[in-house]
């Protein structure tokens, strides 16, 4: 008896039609066939004129199947859903690229012989990175120390303690002005800096570091004063109801709170400075050799590395090019290795939550 | 240790606005006191500046005099810090620190003071703390869970824990049991009853059964209007509130809830 008084799913108000789930593939494919074939009636098209008419064929032909088979509303939220997917294809068509011919042409030499060499008396075959791994190291981790307290505290200085004073506005400013200095430009004051104090011509590590930390203070400084931002007004409030002084709050309940957002910031400040070039062609400048110290002499960096290998080949030119693209895949793994081990300790330091 | 408050002349901004004005009133060591109040007239407000808990927000103060013992609190020569390490506060919403483990949170007054204490003397406080809040029995077995993975009740009781753990002398709670379940709330009533033994308690609630239940003094207060500062109305003994109130509104307030 209640069969005869339950509504059948036909008629329900609260079901509509739906596609299945391979609709939008198979349309794809559909339409890509019918568009290919349809301009190879006009003679061998472009490959790129395919696409975008494919694209815009699909779009309209989904929306109209859509519309009347499921409604107006899941008409539109497909056509939002395809057009979202497209521009992300779009946007990861460069980087699957650039990482695919990296890899491709970089693991030639990406070999021991690489990793143990450096430049010194090589003029054609053979040779390594290993001066400008160091270099590079060396370099960004003199750039790291001396920037991430710089910025950090200045962060802190910011959220905890400036409240909305003068001195804090200004320094906001500047840290924006920071934020848009060409490299280059930090790089020649990092020269300049130098010369006036050790006379004109000096190249060195430290000088290297001193142009990176311009560029690097800005991006911790921004990251982190987000950070602390974002730790609830409560906590604070809990801590000092406790009786704990304001710096201990800062030390012990802020700092461990925003911790992986901090060192998020901070590995991706690294990460960005890490491949900067110009800034280090007038300071570190190159050298063939190995240089581990980094205040006195040239040292060698992997992006200036990979610049001079590719600007300057000797004869025959292909080694110089295979190094240019081996140097540049270590850059691309060392970068993807920190970011790696950031997200590492960032999840390792998250706020726990559930049981 | 519990300690006699005096409020004299308190009046409290939020920058230019005029949150309290002129508050006058003796709270009695080994007491309730219960604040009562319709929404938005100053209880939180006035159970802040108590522990100068009120100065933290940007541009407020607070003017005349906060005695604790005969003190005056906000004298220039006294340290907040100090104040609130004698001055204890449970918060309207329960905010563990989400970093530490229910353990840790207990241990947070003692820890966050850079306080050295031994493993035994620490297990006894997390454990002596956490019965006092009645939470000992749901939480023994994760102690070392995060305080953050509880419910929004069990972290109410935690963070009474918490403040109950640097035994204060004068303990503020800022409606404890808005978040609590019956059963929950009678064990926080029972805890107030024992906590008054050797602590001023000052609670601020909205239930009126509860002030009736556990204070024994009420203070009511009001606005006048939207926009004028909060005033504290009548206060006196919990009975003579709510069976002989001497003004209206406070007869109004009480009448309104109960009946
Ligand atoms: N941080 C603040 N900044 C500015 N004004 C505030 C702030 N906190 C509270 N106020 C104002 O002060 C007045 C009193 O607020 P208070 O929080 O003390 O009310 P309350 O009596 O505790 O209310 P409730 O019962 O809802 O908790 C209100 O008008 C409120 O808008
Ligand atoms: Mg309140």
């Amino acid at each position: 008896m209640t069969a005869t008084t339950m509504p059948t799913t036909t008629d329900n108000q609260l079901t509509a039609g739906q596609l299945p789930r391979f609709s939008a593939i198979a349309m794809l494919v559909v339409v890509v066939a019918v568009v290919a074939g349809v301009m190879a009636l006009f003679g061998t098209p472009a490959i790129g004129a395919v696409v975008i008419v494919s694209v815009l064929v699909f779009l309209a032909a989904m929306y109209a199947l859509s519309w009347a088979v499921e409604g107006s509303r899941r008409a539109a939220d497909r056509t939002a859903g395809h057009v979202v997917t497209g521009f992300f294809v779009l946007a990861l068509l460069p980087l699957v690229s650039l990482v695919f011919s990296t890899v491709a042409k970089g693991l030639e030499r990406f070999d021991v012989q690489f990793f143990t060499y450096s430049m010194r008396n090589v003029i054609g075959e053979g040779g390594g990175a290993i001066h400008a791994i160091w270099g590079t190291i060396i370099v960004t981790g003199l750039a790291t120390l001396i920037s991430v307290p710089i910025g950090l505290f200045t962060a802190i200085y910011l959220v905890e303690y400036a409240g909305s004073n003068k001195l804090a506005a200004a320094i906001r400013l500047f840290v924006d002005v920071m934020t848009g200095i060409p490299s280059i430009v930090a790089g020649l004051f990092a020269y300049t800096v130098f010369s006036l104090i050790l006379g004109p011509g000096t190249n060195s590590g430290l000088s290297g570091a001193i142009a990176l930390t311009v560029l690097m203070i800005p991006t911790v400084v921004r990251s982190a004063e987000e950070m602390l931002r974002l730790v609830p007004n409560e906590l604070r409030e809990a801590s000092y109801a406790l009786g704990v002084p304001k710096w201990l709050t800062i030390a012990k309940v802020v700092l461990p709170t925003a911790l992986a957002g901090l060192v998020t910031g901070v590995v991706l400040a690294i990460a960005r400075v890490m491949g900067e070039t110009a800034p280090l062609l007038v300071t570190a400048g190159i050298t063939a050799s190995m240089n581990i110290n980094p205040f006195a002499d040239p040292m060698a960096t992997l992006p200036v590395f990979v610049y001079y290998q590719y600007m300057t080949p000797g004869v025959p030119q292909d080694p110089f090019y295979a190094r240019a693209w081996a140097g540049a895949l270590v850059l691309i793994l060392i970068v993807m290795g920190l970011n790696a081990i950031g997200r590492f300790i960032a999840w390792k330091f998250a706020p726990k939550t559930g049981r | 240790m519990s300690k006699r408050i005096e409020l004299k002349d308190l009046n409290i901004f939020y920058g230019k606005f005029h949150a309290v004005k002129s508050v006058n009133m003796t709270i009695e060591p080994r007491a309730v006191t219960a604040f009562i109040g319709s929404s938005g007239c100053g209880k939180s407000t006035v159970l802040r500046s108590i522990n100068r808990m009120h100065e933290v927000i940007d541009g407020a103060y607070v003017e005349g005099q906060v005695l604790l013992d005969g003190v005056d609190l906000y004298d220039k020569a006294v340290d907040p810090v100090r104040v609130r390490r004698h001055i204890g506060m449970v918060f309207q919403r329960p905010n563990p620190f989400p970093t530490m483990s229910i353990r840790e949170n207990i241990l947070a007054g003692v820890r966050l003071n850079n306080s050295r204490i031994s493993k035994s003397d620490a297990d006894e406080l997390v454990e002596t703390s956490l019965q006092g809040a009645n939470l000992w029995n749901e939480v023994k077995d994760r102690l070392d869970k995060p305080g953050s993975g509880l419910s929004g009740g069990q972290q109410q009781r935690l963070c009474i824990a918490r403040a109950i753990a640097v035994s204060p002398d004068v303990l503020l709670m800022d409606e404890p049991c808005s978040a609590l379940d019956p059963i929950s709330t009678l064990a926080v009533e029972d805890l107030i009853q024992e906590l008054k033994e050797n602590y001023t308690v000052v609670i601020v609630t909205h239930n009126m059964q509860q002030a009736a239940r556990v204070s024994d003094s009420t203070a009511f207060f009001n606005l006048k209007a939207h926009g004028q500062p909060g005033e504290l109305i009548e206060y006196g003994p919990t009975e003579k509130i709510f069976h002989n109130p001497e003004q209206k509104a406070t007869e109004d307030y009480i009448t309104g809830r109960f009946g």
